[in-house]
């Protein structure tokens, strides 16, 4: 077919707008990182010659000035957060009391709903096992990895082979294990690769992701197939920087391999590893690529993200859709909270 | 330092805006209506005067389907002078609330779903039409189809193209070298089918594997049923929910269209099982039919255009459909069909009159040359319609005996329509017994 530029002006309008609106805003931002802080620094400079030279003590205004500055480069920060988060998340809250058009109040009836409906409660069940298993089984495997990778001969392609998967996007991913579980009848060739061995050991070709509850294990398997890279590269980093001299006078002591890793290496990056577990529990329970990708929620496998994209989007049920939502917050705050006290008292300590 | 580099790059950002800002004046739109006076702009004279002005049109219409719609109404942009602006979206339905909520609301959209149009009637967000649009369209189609974009009396949308659902792709070929002979009622279908199942071939292949809109295949098979088990009445009730989802007429059709999409000698042929409906995608799902692993596939005229590349699709061809027998012919003709309304979310002049076009003769022909589509527009003429299935629709569209229904699913609030019961049909087919899936179809309806 013809490309006609005349055709596609529109297209081309908008993508000039959006580079300019690009250009504007980050030089715009690296003009006020670049020459509000010049122009401080220049004002200060003078003033310390101007004072210098009159022989009269140093002017002291640090503290007020510092505090002007911070609040000056938080205000963007402040400002798009209410706009995108504290706005919305309020507004989300109030919505999940509402009725499907959100006219009007009902009270409490959409939290009720989720709590009795039977596939509702299949999809509570379902987000309790991904948030179970994903931080679980990744983090292991990444810290099993990065141990036995540690110093290996091939260590930097071992572990970019591991990490490789975190470049795909999720529903990149999915597709690409939809494949593997693929399924195409008794008798006829198999294209996916699970039963393509399974019938090679002389059984018979499974619906993979018809069966449940295997069916959202084998989504999990998915989702830890991505993490892992990213759990290695975290505690691999975290190995290499335990102090070489508390390594020796443990080999010193004689530790055998065992104690090494019990009583070093797993005390030496617990902060790492909190972060990493942390991380990890947030980005499954807003799950919703892959079982969105992979059966859409069909055949008991849907995850509360995933429900919630429906209520509100597909079905028009905007007061229940905000219900999960709400819910779906509610769940992460105390994994936040914690990572928060964590921070602190490192901090502390 | 850092200060010079950042202005340099500054510069360069500029220098680039300018020169892209350039290339965008190049192009000027220079759309003019200077053939407006010219013989082939005759018959748009009741389309003049909005010379320069802009429609947008929101559709899930895409890639060729979307390239042929531009192609249809070429002629009415460059006679009128008005720019009609295309988008269609994969998540039409889901986008469309959001633009509308957001202020953002196209001036005209192509909505598949009635149920989906009174939602938006009913936020008040959709303008009646105008009254030159509604006497044409009260000229051009049936009240049958009208009364799907009525609400309390008021008209809110023009049918444009339509789809018959009610068809049976089989191949022709091997019906003949079989010696087959294309069923009439219900009973010769499942005499016909018991025989191709007798001979080792499993006579039907299904699949309602459709991405985020899986199941709907099955959702129009129940319908089919529903509509020729019960008659036109019921299923206005069921579809209206003036009978609960789960009363015993609608797991009668449930249980019927079970006699064959669970039937394990039936189904699936060159698939598996009758599991394997459920990960089939729709799309793939008569395919087996060019291969003589399957003989017959109930799916919607627009099937036709599913067909591995080379398939002749015609009456003496390699596929074809016959009409999914009544099964009790002495009550009419059912057809299950769908099609897609034009509502307007403005009602400035020059919306007005490309929905007027819209809803005229001269675009569904214009349209219906270019090729895979049809209309059950009554100006419609059978001979600009290239495609013998779209033909066969058009007959059938057109056809006195014919009673129309509309597909139930988009009736239906869209939280039953697509939502539960596209999940309750994947379930059912999963082995999910009729009575536990129709309770749960119901109590989801509020």
């Amino acid at each position: 077919m013809e490309f006609d530029f005349a055709e596609e002006q529109p297209k081309f309008l908008m993508l000039m707008y959006g580079l300019i609106a690009f250009v504007v805003v980050v030089g715009g931002l690296l003009l006020l990182l670049d020459v509000v802080p010049a122009w401080f620094a220049r004002r200060r400079e003078a003033q310390l010659i101007a004072a210098s030279a009159s022989g009269a003590p140093l002017p002291r205004r640090r503290k007020q000035r510092e505090g002007l500055f911070a609040l000056f480069f938080l205000l963007p920060t402040l400002l798009l957060l209410t706009i995108g988060l504290v706005v919305p998340a309020i507004r989300t809250t109030l919505l999940s009391f509402m009725n499907a058009d959100s006219s009007g109040w009902v009270g409490l009836r959409n939290y009720g709903w989720m709590f009795s409906e039977g596939s509702i409660i299949r999809v509570l069940i379902n987000t309790l096992v991904w948030v179970i298993l994903v931080p679980l089984v990744a983090t292991s495997f990444g810290l099993l990895y990065a141990v036995l990778v540690d110093k290996a001969r091939f260590e930097a392609v071992a572990k970019s082979l591991i990490f490789l998967p975190m470049a795909i996007s999720f529903v990149g991913a999915t597709i690409i294990w939809k494949f593997v579980y693929a399924y195409r009848g008794d008798g006829q060739e198999q294209i996916g690769l699970l039963n393509q061995i399974v019938v090679g050991l002389g059984g018979e070709p499974k619906q993979w992701l018809l069966e449940s509850p295997l069916n959202t294990f084998l989504l999990i398997v998915i989702m830890i197939w991505i993490q892992a890279g990213f759990a290695m590269v975290v505690l691999s980093a975290a190995i290499k920087a335990i102090p070489a001299d508390i390594v020796e006078a443990a080999r010193l002591d004689g530790v055998s391999p065992w104690q090494m890793f019990w009583q070093i290496t797993m005390p030496s990056i617990r902060p790492a590893l909190i972060v990493v577990v942390v991380t990890l529990s947030i980005a499954t329970l807003k799950v919703f690529d892959i079982v969105r990708t992979a059966t859409n929620g069909n055949y008991d496998t849907s995850v509360i993200a995933n429900e919630m994209y429906n209520q509100a989007f597909r079905y028009q049920e905007n007061g229940q859709g905000s219900a999960l939502a709400v819910f779906l917050f509610v769940l992460v705050i105390p994994i936040v909270i914690y990572q928060i006290r964590n921070l602190r008292q490192q901090r502390e300590g | 330092m850092a200060f010079a580099r950042s202005r340099q790059a500054l510069a360069i950002a500029g220098v680039l805006g300018l020169a892209l800002g350039a290339t965008a004046c190049g192009t000027g739109n220079d759309k003019k209506s200077e053939k407006a006076s010219s013989p082939e702009c005759a018959a748009y004279d009741k389309y003049q005067g909005h010379d320069g002005k802009k429609v947008t049109i929101y559709s899930s219409i895409r890639d060729i389907e979307a390239d042929r719609l531009d192609q249809s109404w070429k002629q009415f942009e460059d006679c009128t002078g008005i720019d009609i602006d295309h988008e269609g979206s994969g998540e039409f339905e889901a986008q469309l609330g959001v633009r509308v909520d957001g202020g953002n609301a196209p001036d005209l959209a192509f909505i598949p779903q009635p149920g989906l149009l009174k939602r938006f009637v009913d936020s008040g967000k959709i303008k009646t039409v105008g009254a030159d649009t509604k006497a044409l369209a009260e000229q051009n189609f049936t009240p049958d189809w009208l009364k799907y974009s009525t609400v309390d009396g008021k008209l809110y949308g023009v049918p444009l193209g339509s789809n018959v659902k009610s068809y049976v792709w089989y191949s022709p070929k091997t019906f003949k070298e079989k010696g087959w002979t294309v069923p009439t009622t219900w009973d010769e279908l499942i005499a016909l089918s018991d025989k191709i199942a007798g001979s080792g071939t499993k006579p039907w292949c299904a699949g309602i594997e459709s991405g985020d809109a899986t199941g709907w295949p099955a959702t129009d098979w129940i319908e089919d049923v529903m509509l020729r088990t019960q008659g036109p009445e019921v299923y206005d009730q069921w579809t209206t929910h003036g009978i609960p989802f789960n009363d015993p007429k609608v797991a009668d059709a449930v249980n019927k269209a079970g006699t064959i999409l669970k039937n394990e000698k039936y189904v699936n042929g060159g698939f598996g099982g009758v599991k394997s409906i459920a990960t089939t995608s729709f799309q793939e799902a008569g395919t087996p039919i060019t291969t003589g692993k399957c003989a017959m596939h109930r799916q919607a005229s627009f099937y036709a255009n599913q067909w591995p590349e080379g398939t002749k699709v015609a009456e003496d061809g390699d596929v074809f459909a016959f009409y999914f027998p009544a099964i009790d012919p002495a009550k009419g003709k059912p057809v299950l069909g769908a099609g897609e309304f034009v509502s307007a979310f403005a009602d400035r002049p020059e919306v007005q009159a490309v929905q007027t076009y819209l809803a005229s003769g001269e675009y569904v022909n214009s349209r219906a040359k270019i090729g895979d589509w049809l209309s059950a527009n009554k100006k419609l003429d059978i001979n600009n319609v290239p495609n013998p299935v779209d033909k066969l629709s058009v007959q059938i569209l057109q056809d006195q005996k014919t009673v129309f229904r509309f597909d139930g699913s988009d009736l239906m609030p869209a939280a039953v329509g697509a939502g539960t019961f596209w999940k309750g049909m994947v379930d059912w087919i999963n082995g999910k017994d009729t009575t536990t899936v129709l309770n749960g179809i119901e109590a989801s309806w509020k």
